[in-house]
C-alpha cells in the first residue's frame, strides 16, 4: 500500500498534554434520519463522541457532513433517529435546543459576524442577552477570548474592516465567549485567502491543546493528522468508514476513502 | 556652475493643447458648455420677456394679495371667498401636507404588514399579500384613486339611508362613524375647559394642540430616560427590568391627564335633517386620495420591507441561534438594525412620492396645493407663470427637505468598511 | 502526536445504504398543509382570515360576472334586461362593447386604424431582436428606421418628412465617419451640430421641393385625434425609448470630473426629481409657449413627449448611476490600463456592466412610466382615464365605472406586469452568462 503524502500544515511542536479523551459521552447520535423533502440526506447515522475528542469529519460535496453538525446544534431538524448532546435529548422541545446551544459553539464558514456591532459588541451581545452577565464582565471576558486569538488590538473595530483571517478568529472568540463545551467547526477555512489559513488552524490547534471537545468538518489534512483523534469519512449521507489519522490516511479500506484521499491528496 | 535647469523640458503653449492635454480640455469642453448655457438662457428669457410683452401681462406676485372668489371645501384653517389667493395657497398647501402625512402612516402600517406576510410560511397568506402587491403596483395610481373615489360615491349608502326607524345603513363603531356618499364623518375633539385659541399671522391654532404637542414631547423624552436607566442597571447587573409596562404609564398617562384637565370629550355625528351635523367631516375627496395613495404606494413599501429582511443573510440569523439568542431577541438585536438600513432609504423615496402625488388631488376634487394655486386661481388670474414657478418651488423645497433628511440619515447608519 | 483513545473503534462500511423514502407525516399533502398552512396557532388563524378574505371576494365578484351582459346599447338597456330576468343588476360589458374603438384609438378616423394597428405589429417586430437575442441580428436595421416609419404611419402626410428627418441622422454619422481622423473631440462636436444644421436649415426645404417631385404621402391625422390606449403607447414607448440613452448620458454627466457638467446636471436631476409630473406637464402645455419666441408652437403631443422623457431621464440618471457605483473600481483602472480613452472604455466595459446591474431599476423606471402616461389627462389629452370620464359623463352610461375601471386596469397590468416578468427573465439569463 503506497503510503499517501499528507503535509504536516503544522509546523510547531503541539503540547499534547491536555488532549485526554475521557470516557464521558459528550454527544450520542443513534440512527439518525434527515430528509430534505424526498432527499435522503443523512442515512441511519451512529456516532459517540467522546468529551476530548478532536474528530475531523471529511468527505465529497454533498456528503451530509456540514449537514451532520448543523443537525447537533439544531440548525436543521432531524426526521427520525434521536440526537443527545450533554444529556439533553434534541427534539422541537424549545428549552431543551436552548440548554443544548448555550453548550455547544460553532464556527461559519462564512464567518457571519454581525456587521452592524463592533468586534467587542460581536462577542458580548450573547453573554449579555442570553446569559444575563453585566456588561463590564463581559467585556472582561472578552477582551480576554481576543487576546487568546491574538487580535485583541481590533476591539473597537467593526468587522468589515477586518480581513478574513481576523474575522473568522473573532467568530472563534465570538464562540468561547459563551463557554462552550462542545465547539463545532464548519469548514472554518474554505472562505479563507491561503495565507490566512495557517493564523485560523493555529488558533483551533491552540484550542485543542487546552483538552477542547471539536468537531471539524474540513479538508485542512495537514490538521487532522497533527491534532484529530479520529477522521470520519462520510459519502452519500453515511459514515463509510472512520479510524484514527494515521492509520486512516496509511491504510484507507473503503475504495470510496481511496479514492477521496487520492483526490485531495494526490496532487 | 550652478544648475538651474529644474527638472523636465517645458513645452511652450500651443492651441492645439486646448482640445488635447489633459490639463486644458476639461477646462475647453466646460467653457463652451457655459457658453452655449448663457446664451440658451439669454434665449429663453428674451423670449419671455418679449411674448410677456405681447400679452399685456407684467411679472408679479401681487396677485397673491387678490380676492380669491372661490370656496375650498375641505379646509383646516378658517377660509372662504373673500379671502386672498394667498390664503387659498396656504390652505391648499395645509391640505397636501395632511393628506400626505395620513397616506404615509397609511402605506407604512399596510407596507410592513404586508411585506413581513409575504415572508412568511403560511403559504396562503403569502400568495395573498403577493397578489395584492402584484395588482396594485401594475395599475396607475390614478386609476386606483378614481376607483376609491367611485366607491366612495357610489357604492355608500346617503345619509337619508340611516334615518328612520328600520335604516338600511347604520353608524359603525359604537355608532359614532358614519360613512355615507357624502363623506366619512368622525366625532370632533371639544374641550369644555380649553385653553383657547392665539392668532398668528391670520391663522388661529389652538392652544390646546399645542400643550398635547408639548406633553407628547416630554413623554417621548421621559420614556427615553427609562429606557436609558434600564440600559445602564442591565450594564452593571446584567438582568434589564422590565419596562414595557412603565413605557406605556409614561407614554399615555400623561397625556390622558391633561386631555381630562381640558375637559376633553367627543361630539358625535348625527343625522339632523337630509345631513350629518357635528363632528369632523372628511369628505368623499380626501378619503379617495387617502385610501388609493396609502394602499398603493403600501404595495411598493411591501417590497421595499421584503427585500430589507431578505437582504440579511440567512447566516446571521444561524449565527445568533448558534450563539444560544432566542428568536425575539435576534429579531431585534440583530436582523433589524440591519433590515432597517436596507429599508429606510427606499421607504423615505416612497414617503416622497406620496408627497408628489397629492397633486392628482383635482381628479377627485381634493384641493391640495395645486387645485388651489395651480389650479383655480392660475385661471382666474390668469398668472401662469409666477403661480406655476412658486408652485414648483414650495414642491421643490418639500422634496429637498425630505431627501436631505435621507441623506443625513444614510450617512449617519452607514456600516463601516475598510 | 494525537492521543489514540481504546475506544475509537476503527470502522469501515460494507454496503451503502439504499435511499428511502420518508415517514408518512413527512411528505405528501398533509405535510404541506402542517407546515405551510397550519404551523403554529398564529399561522392557523391566519390561513383561516385569508380563506374568509378570498371567500367574500368570491361570493361578491363571482354572481356579479356571472350576470355579465355583453350586447346593449347603454347602462339603462342593461338594468332593463336584468329587471326583466328578475335578477338584480350585474357587470354591463356592453360600455366596452359599445366604445371599444374609442378606448384604443381615441378619435381616430375609423377608416385609417390599419395604420396604428399595423405601426403596433410592426413595434414588436422592431422590439424583438433588442429584447430577445436569439432573434437574427439583421433585424437591428429595421428596429433603428422604424421611428420614422411609425411616424409616417400614425400621422401620415408627406413621406419626405421622416425621410429627411431621417436623413439628418445620416449626415451626422457622415461627420462624424470624416471627421474622426482630427480626433473624438471634433468628430463628436460635428457629429452633433452637423444634423441641427441639416434640421434646421436644410430639411424644410429638401421636404417641400422633393415633395414638389415625387409626391409620395397619405391622410394626415392631427394630434388632437389621438386618443385611448393609442396615446399612451406612443407616450410610453417614445418616452421609455429615448429616456433611456438620456438617462445614461446625465448619469455619466452626474459622476464626471468636471465641475460645470457635473452640477448642471446635478440641478436639472433634483428639480425634475423634486416636483410632481403634473406640473411639468403644465409647463409643457401652458409654459412652453412663454419661452419659445413669439409666434411659435408645436404639437402639444410632441410637446408631452419631450416632458415625459426628460422626467424619466431624470429617474433613469439616478437608477444607472446606482448600477454604476456598484461596480468595482478596478473595472474603470483596468480599462485605463488598457489605454481605451473615455468613449471606448464607457461604451465597452463600464456601461455594459452597470446596466446589467441596474435593469430591476431600469424596468422599474419604465413601468412608472407607462402608468404616468394617465397623467395627461390633466392637461386635456384624451387618455384612456380621460375617455372613461367622458364616457361616464354620457347619458347613455351614467353611472357605470366597475366595468370601465376593470377593462381599463386590466389592460394596463396587462403590460407593466409582462414588463416585470421581462425584467425577471433578463436577470436570469444574464446572471448564468456571468458565470
Amino acid at each position: 500500500m503506497s503510503e499517501l503524502s499528507v503535509e504536516p500544515g503544522i509546523d510547531r511542536k503541539i503540547d499534547t498534554s491536555h488532549m485526554k479523551v475521557t470516557d464521558e459521552v459528550a454527544i450520542q447520535i443513534s440512527q439518525m434520519n434527515k430528509w430534505y423533502g424526498s432527499f435522503h440526506v443523512l442515512r441511519d447515522i451512529d456516532m459517540t463522541v467522546y468529551r476530548g475528542e478532536r474528530i475531523v469529519v471529511c468527505g465529497p460535496s454533498g456528503s451530509g457532513k456540514s449537514t451532520l453538525i448543523r443537525c447537533i446544534n439544531r440548525l436543521e431538524e432531524h426526521q427520525s433517529g434521536q440526537i443527545i448532546v450533554d444529556g439533553t435529548e434534541l427534539t422541537s422541545d424549545l428549552k431543551n435546543i436552548d440548554k443544548v446551544r448555550s453548550e455547544v459553539g460553532m464556527v461559519f464558514q462564512h464567518f457571519n459576524l454581525f456587521p452592524h456591532l463592533t468586534i467587542l459588541e460581536n462577542c458580548t451581545l450573547a453573554p449579555i442577552w442570553v446569559r444575563k452577565i453585566p456588561k463590564k464582565e463581559a467585556d472582561e471576558i472578552a477582551m480576554h477570548f481576543l487576546e487568546k486569538v491574538k487580535i485583541p488590538e481590533q476591539a473597537l473595530k467593526y468587522p468589515g474592516q477586518l480581513s478574513g483571517g481576523q474575522q473568522q478568529r473573532v467568530a472563534i472568540a465570538r464562540s468561547l465567549c459563551m463557554k462552550p463545551r462542545i465547539m463545532l467547526f464548519d469548514e472554518p477555512t474554505s472562505a479563507l485567502d491561503p495565507e490566512m489559513i495557517k493564523e485560523v488552524l493555529d488558533t483551533m490547534v491552540q484550542l485543542a491543546e487546552e483538552g477542547m471537545t471539536m468537531i471539524c468538518v474540513t479538508h485542512e489534512m495537514g490538521f487532522a493528522q497533527a491534532v484529530a483523534n479520529r477522521v470520519v469519512f462520510m459519502d452519500q449521507g453515511q459514515i463509510v468508514e472512520q479510524n484514527e489519522p494515521r492509520e486512516f490516511f496509511r491504510n484507507p479500506r473503503s475504495d470510496r476513502t481511496k479514492l477521496f484521499l487520492s483526490q485531495i491528496l494526490g496532487h | 556652475m550652478a544648475i538651474t535647469d529644474s527638472g523636465a523640458p517645458r513645452e511652450s503653449f500651443r492651441l492645439s493643447m486646448l482640445l488635447y492635454d489633459t490639463r486644458y480640455r476639461s477646462y475647453t469642453i466646460q467653457i463652451f458648455v457655459l457658453m452655449l448655457l448663457m446664451l440658451g438662457a439669454a434665449w429663453l428669457i428674451d423670449n419671455t420677456i418679449r411674448n410677456l410683452a405681447a400679452l399685456g401681462k407684467d411679472f408679479s406676485f401681487a396677485f397673491l394679495w387678490n380676492i380669491a372668489g372661490y370656496d375650498i371645501s375641505q379646509r383646516p384653517i378658517e377660509y372662504d371667498s373673500t379671502m386672498t389667493h394667498g390664503r387659498a395657497a396656504v390652505v391648499g398647501l395645509l391640505n397636501t401636507l395632511i393628506l400626505a402625512i395620513m397616506a404615509c402612516v397609511l402605506a407604512t402600517v399596510i407596507g410592513v404588514i404586508a411585506g413581513v406576510l409575504r415572508l412568511s410560511n403560511n403559504w396562503m397568506v403569502a400568495r395573498l399579500m403577493t397578489v395584492y402587491v402584484e395588482v396594485f403596483r401594475n395599475i396607475p395610481t390614478l386609476l386606483w384613486i378614481l376607483v376609491f373615489g367611485a366607491i366612495m360615491t357610489e357604492a355608500m349608502p346617503a345619509p337619508s339611508a340611516f334615518r328612520g326607524d328600520d335604516p338600511t345603513a347604520s353608524m359603525v363603531f359604537f355608532d359614532s362613524v358614519a360613512i355615507t356618499n357624502r363623506g366619512v364623518y368622525v366625532p370632533a375633539p371639544e374641550f369644555s375647559r380649553g385653553l383657547g385659541h392665539i392668532s398668528v399671522l391670520g391663522v388661529q391654532p389652538s392652544l390646546n394642540a399645542f400643550a398635547f404637542i408639548l406633553i407628547v414631547i416630554g413623554s417621548i423624552w421621559a420614556n427615553k430616560r427609562l429606557i436609558a436607566h434600564a440600559t445602564r442597571v442591565q450594564n452593571a447587573t446584567g438582568i434589564r427590568p422590565k419596562t414595557w409596562w412603565k413605557s406605556i404609564l409614561i407614554l399615555v398617562g400623561p397625556a390622558a391627564l391633561l386631555l381630562w384637565a381640558l375637559g376633553f370629550y367627543l361630539t358625535y355625528p348625527e343625522l339632523r335633517g337630509f345631513n350629518f351635523q357635528g363632528g369632523i367631516h372628511m369628505r368623499n375627496s380626501l378619503i379617495a386620495m387617502w385610501l388609493g395613495l396609502g394602499i398603493y404606494t403600501g404595495a411598493f413599501i411591501a417590497e421595499n420591507v421584503r427585500s430589507g429582511i431578505l437582504a440579511v443573510s440567512k447566516g446571521q440569523t444561524e449565527a445568533a441561534f448558534a450563539l444560544g439568542m432566542q428568536p425575539g431577541k435576534t429579531m431585534r438585536l440583530v436582523i433589524l438594525p440591519q433590515a432597517m438600513r436596507v429599508v429606510i432609504p427606499p421607504l423615505i423615496s416612497q414617503y416622497l412620492n406620496i408627497t408628489k402625488n397629492t397633486s392628482l388631488g383635482l381628479a377627485v376634487g381634493y384641493m391640495d396645493l395645486r387645485s388651489t394655486l395651480g389650479g383655480i386661481t392660475i385661471n382666474q388670474t390668469g398668472r401662469e407663470l409666477e403661480g406655476m414657478m412658486l408652485m414648483m418651488l414650495i414642491y421643490l423645497l418639500i422634496s429637498l427637505t425630505i431627501s436631505g433628511a435621507m441623506n443625513v440619515y444614510n450617512s449617519r447608519m452607514k456600516l463601516k468598511e475598510r | 502526536m494525537s492521543d489514540t483513545h481504546a475506544r475509537t473503534v476503527a470502522y469501515v462500511r460494507d454496503t451503502m445504504l439504499p435511499e428511502q423514502t420518508p415517514p408518512v407525516t413527512e411528505r405528501g399533502a398533509v405535510k404541506w398543509m402542517r407546515e405551510n398552512l397550519f404551523n403554529g396557532w398564529l399561522s392557523t388563524v391566519l390561513t383561516i382570515l385569508s380563506l374568509l378574505v378570498v371567500a367574500w371576494l368570491v361570493a361578491e365578484m363571482g354572481p356579479w360576472l356571472m350576470r355579465s351582459i355583453w350586447n346593449a346599447g347603454s347602462l339603462t338597456e342593461c338594468r332593463r334586461i336584468w329587471a326583466e330576468a328578475g335578477v338584480p343588476p350585474g357587470a354591463c360589458w356592453g360600455v366596452i362593447n359599445d366604445r371599444l374603438n374609442q378606448l384604443l384609438f381615441g378619435f381616430y378616423p375609423p377608416h385609417l386604424y390599419w395604420r396604428p394597428v399595423l405601426a403596433l405589429v410592426l413595434l414588436l417586430v422592431a422590439l424583438a431582436p433588442i429584447l430577445f437575442p436569439s432573434v437574427p441580428r439583421k433585424l437591428i436595421w429595421f428596429s433603428a428606421i422604424y421611428p420614422f416609419v411609425a411616424y409616417f404611419l400614425l400621422w401620415g402626410g408627406t413621406i419626405w418628412l421622416p425621410v429627411s428627418a431621417a436623413l439628418g441622422f445620416v449626415v451626422g454619422g457622415a461627420a462624424l465617419i470624416l471627421l474622426r481622423p482630427l480626433g473624438t473631440l471634433p468628430a463628436v462636436a460635428a457629429a452633433i451640430l452637423a444634423p441641427i444644421i441639416w434640421w434646421v436649415v436644410a430639411a424644410g426645404a429638401f421636404t417641400a421641393a422633393m415633395n414638389g417631385i415625387l409626391p409620395i404621402g397619405h391622410e394626415f391625422v392631427r394630434s388632437d385625434r389621438f386618443g385611448g390606449f393609442l396615446i399612451s403607447l406612443v407616450i410610453g414607448v417614445t418616452g421609455i425609448s429615448l429616456s433611456l440613452p438620456l438617462g445614461i448620458l446625465l448619469a455619466l454627466g452626474r459622476q464626471s470630473d468636471m465641475v460645470l457638467i457635473k452640477s448642471v446636471c446635478v440641478i436639472f436631476i433634483e428639480f425634475i426629481r423634486g416636483v410632481p409630473l403634473i406640473t411639468l406637464l403644465f409647463t409643457a402645455s401652458l409654459l412652453l409657449n412663454y419661452f419659445l419666441p413669439p409666434g411659435t408652437s408645436f404639437d402639444l403631443v410632441l410637446r408631452v413627449i419631450i416632458m415625459v422623457t426628460l422626467f424619466a431621464a431624470a429617474y433613469m440618471a439616478e437608477v444607472i448611476r446606482g448600477g454604476l457605483a456598484a461596480l468595482p473600481r478596478g473595472q474603470y483602472e483596468a480599462a485605463d490600463a488598457l489605454g481605451l480613452d473615455y468613449w471606448k472604455a464607457q461604451r465597452l466595459i463600464i456601461m455594459p456592466q452597470a446596466l446589467k446591474i441596474a435593469i430591476p431599476g431600469i424596468v422599474n423606471t419604465f413601468i412608472g412610466l407607462f402608468k404616468d402616461t394617465t397623467l395627461v389627462v390633466f392637461i386635456g389629452l384624451l387618455d384612456p382615464i380621460g375617455l372613461s370620464n367622458a364616457i361616464r359623463a354620457s347619458s347613455d352610461w351614467q353611472g357605470i365605472y366597475w366595468e370601465l375601471f376593470i377593462f381599463i386596469g386590466a389592460v394596463f397590468f396587462i403590460f407593466c406586469f409582462g414588463m416585470s416578468r421581462y425584467s425577471m427573465y433578463l436577470e436570469r439569463r444574464l446572471r448564468t452568462d456571468h458565470r
